[in-house]
């Protein structure tokens, strides 16, 4: 639905590549795009047109130079600006003090503070302390047993005392009971509150005077949108946070709250949530948040779940074989099975700038059905060694024989051998120095 | 098919017919009023703008401007903020409008226009047989808190519900429901956590057969849109639901936290095309949040809002009226 920025930036300078420099008007127009880009990500309007007007006294006069087009111009100024504004401040946790360090994390109901604490809790433990986790929500049914199950799955002492005695009296023996355990880390876990329920705010509070944490982390999905910005400055006005936890970033909500919240507040943000299996906290990245934002995709996880999916030598190999045209069916398979590793296609698509519009049309969704995926596979695990490294030897019974053991049709054989035989060329082709047409084309547009 | 699903209104022979707005019926349920409810968001930027009309002097650019940003500040969304501008300053431009007021009548026209386009705000559940309602959203949102409220809200309507705790995912979902099923009074269905929520939806419904039940209530695990697998599963979920019982789920609601900025958008178009939507259920309005992409989601996807959620307390959930939300949001 969100055309990609850089796609309408291309639009509005298709014609601009003759002009030495930016004008106040180019600059204009494309701000206004930046602007809209900007809403459409939930920032704060009032933080959008700050952003806006700060773009535009850096790139009005900028020359437009050789190697970018003036839309990349525009484009890098307004992303460095943003990682700017996002980044500053390194997001470390701090836990100097009286062991345990009491970190409180707080938020509006159904941020994932509880999931969040968990997560802390093992990331902490993998930075070699010894974390532990008190239940303070003595509100929400549940919310302690959901805390304690999830003590249990990452085995991490949880205090409880039920839903009866007060918050402060939990989280005060709470501490001593962790302290006489030897935990350096407290990690408390507190009810979800709505704004403007002064009493609840009010506990937190008074909590806040009884344990005295380190950090004050402040939940928020990525969700969220125009409120956020209220919500942050609420919470800073009656705790003092000190770190914003971002959550449901594995969505494809853009995330703009980050960027209200940070210049609202001016609190960093410490942390990713991304995903629903425990290990899933990740650090936070400024370029990576920035991107989302303008819908530009997530290039850099991409580029690291790739390291870590594919051998950095086996690439290398791989990748003069491909030059040489000697790629092999078996290169092919385990090349597949690599990129099934990183995820589903769509996801590993969706990260990539430019494309991710594309995963929503039919046809391509279609095309990466992983039924299909396990079709080519028994396609290429029926045929022989010989005919994985020699396809050509593939003659008609050849190809009945294939199609009967991998239960699919001649025509679906032929139609891989027809592939790869194109791929094969293409590799050819680009080893030469030529980029095939069609792909060409998709790289100028992301 | 379906009989128009009566709650106990005061006038118990008055003919509510489908597409009529709840506005008659919503006084049955004992709770708060939906404009008590909504104070906060009236006092909020809605307030703003209902300030600005008051204020405006004549309308010139900076008038538009502001009220633009007012819009866009509660949720209302890029797009169908410039919409409502454009077509404002069209009549404007055709006729001035002679005072801010005019010009507010107009926006409030316009705004219930939209929520109206969007469809019938009634919940359809059959009078024979038992009826079906899953309930379904991403995380967070607050679905097992709807179906304990819900649970409350047909029990005055002299239903019995049956609970289902398809939520085997998230730690501590299915005692969430159990708690609420005792407060509640309703049975509550649950198998161990972690089971498959088709094998345990498959099961529920047929408990619920044997013992008689009318309406059963289906909560499930929150799932991010973007998450293909899940998706799938709700799927399953719900041909499973339809294989059980003919003609079910007879309600699929997409529970949406009003604090969703333009996000919500993406997920009740992704959950519409994977299961079925049949309306939204908008909670936590009684936060400081406007829900302002209810606009873009009833004129994208003609998705009618079914019930509003105003509160923490177990009867705090109101029918959906486009007229008195638009209504309350201005006086």
């Amino acid at each position: 639905m969100f055309e990609s920025l850089t796609d309408r930036l291309q639009g509005i300078f298709g014609e601009l590549r003759n002009h030495g420099r930016l004008s106040e008007a180019d600059v204009d127009v494309a701000l206004k795009e930046v602007r809209l880009a900007l809403l459409e990500a939930d920032v704060h309007f009032r933080v959008a047109r700050d952003f806006v007007k700060r773009v535009r006294d850096r790139a009005v006069g900028v020359e437009v130079s050789q190697s970018l087009t003036p839309a990349q111009q525009v484009l890098r100024i307004v992303n460095e600006e943003l990682v700017e504004t996002l980044g500053g401040t390194a997001g470390r946790l701090d836990w100097t003090g009286p062991v345990p360090a009491p970190i409180l994390m707080v938020g509006l109901n159904g941020q994932g503070k509880t999931t969040s604490s968990a997560k802390l809790a093992v990331r902490l433990r993998k930075m070699g302390q010894r974390p532990f986790m008190i239940a303070c929500d003595t509100f929400r049914p549940a919310a302690i047993q959901q805390l304690v199950t999830l003590g249990k799955q990452v085995g991490c002492d949880v205090y409880e005392e039920g839903t009866e005695a007060s918050p402060v009296e939990i989280a005060r023996r709470g501490l001593e009971w962790g302290r006489d355990r030897g935990h350096t880390i407290a990690i408390v876990d507190t009810a979800g509150r709505q704004q403007v329920d002064e009493r609840l705010m009010d506990e937190l509070v008074e909590l806040r005077q009884a344990i005295n944490p380190t950090e004050i982390l402040l939940v928020a999905s990525a969700m969220t949108g125009q409120e956020a910005v209220n919500v942050a400055q609420a919470f800073h006005a009656r705790l003092g946070l000190t770190g914003l936890v971002l959550t449901q970033i594995d969505g494809d909500a853009r995330g703009g709250a980050a960027l209200s919240i940070r210049a609202v507040t001016g609190i960093p943000v410490k942390f990713l949530g991304v995903g629903e299996k425990i290990e899933a906290l990740a650090e936070f990245h400024p370029d990576r948040v920035a991107s989302r934002i303008l819908g530009m995709g997530d290039m850099l996880t991409l580029i690291e779940q790739t390291q870590e999916a594919f051998d950095h030598d086996e690439a290398t190999r791989l990748q003069k074989k491909l030059l040489k045209g000697q790629f092999t069916f078996d290169d092919f398979l385990g090349q597949m099975q690599s990129v099934r590793k990183m995820g589903s296609l769509q996801s590993i698509l969706e990260m990539i700038p430019g494309l991710n519009q594309l995963t929503k049309r039919p046809e391509i969704q279609a095309a990466l059905n992983e039924k299909q995926f396990r079709r080519v596979e028994a396609i290429i695990q029926s045929m022989t060694t010989q005919e994985r490294a020699l396809p050509q030897v593939i003659d008609g019974s050849r190809r009945r024989r294939i199609a009967a053991g991998s239960g699919t049709k001649v025509q679906d054989v032929n139609q891989l051998l027809n592939q790869f035989r194109e791929m094969q060329g293409m590799m050819k082709q680009m080893s030469k120095g030529t980029m095939p047409k069609h792909l060409a084309r998709l790289m100028r547009q992301s | 098919m379906f009989k128009f699903f009566r709650r106990p209104a005061s006038d118990p022979g008055a003919e509510t017919s489908a597409g009529v707005s709840q506005a008659a019926t919503s006084d049955a349920v004992p709770t708060a009023s939906i404009t008590g409810s909504l104070g906060k968001t009236r006092g909020g930027l809605f307030g703003a703008v209902r300030n600005l009309f008051r204020t405006a002097g004549t309308l010139d650019a900076a008038f538009w401007d502001e009220l633009e940003e007012r819009l866009i500040a509660a949720d209302v969304g890029a797009h169908v903020t410039a919409d409502l501008i454009t077509e404002l300053r069209a009549r404007d431009a055709r006729r001035a409008f002679a005072s801010g007021e005019d010009a507010e009548t107009a926006l409030r026209e316009l705004l219930e226009a939209i929520l109206a386009r969007a469809g019938d705000t009634g919940l359809y559940l059959p009078e024979e047989g038992v009826g079906v309602v899953l309930v379904i959203g991403v995380n967070g949102t607050g679905k097992t808190t709807t179906v304990a409220k819900l649970t409350r809200y047909l029990q005055l309507g002299g239903r019995a519900p049956f609970l289902i705790a398809g939520d085997t995912f998230r730690a501590a979902a299915i005692d969430q429901l159990k708690v609420w099923g005792d407060r509640t009074g309703a049975t509550v269905f649950a198998q161990s956590p972690g089971s498959d929520t088709a094998a345990v939806v498959f099961d529920g419904i047929g408990a619920a057969i044997s013992r008689g039940a009318d309406t059963i209530i289906i909560d499930t695990a929150g799932r991010l849109h973007t998450k293909t697998n899940l998706m799938a599963e709700l799927e399953k979920v719900r041909r499973v639901i339809g294989r059980r019982q003919a003609g079910a789920p007879h309600e699929t609601l997409l529970v949406l936290d009003a604090v969703t900025g333009q996000n919500g958008l993406i997920q009740a178009k992704t959950f519409m095309g994977s299961v079925g939507v049949t309306g939204l259920v908008l909670t936590k309005l009684d936060s400081s949040a406007k829900g302002g992409v209810v606009f873009a989601i009833a004129e994208e996807l003609r998705l009618p809002i079914k019930l509003v959620g105003t509160g923490e307390r177990i009867d705090d959930l109101q029918p959906f009226d486009p007229s008195e939300f638009v209504r309350a949001l201005f006086s």
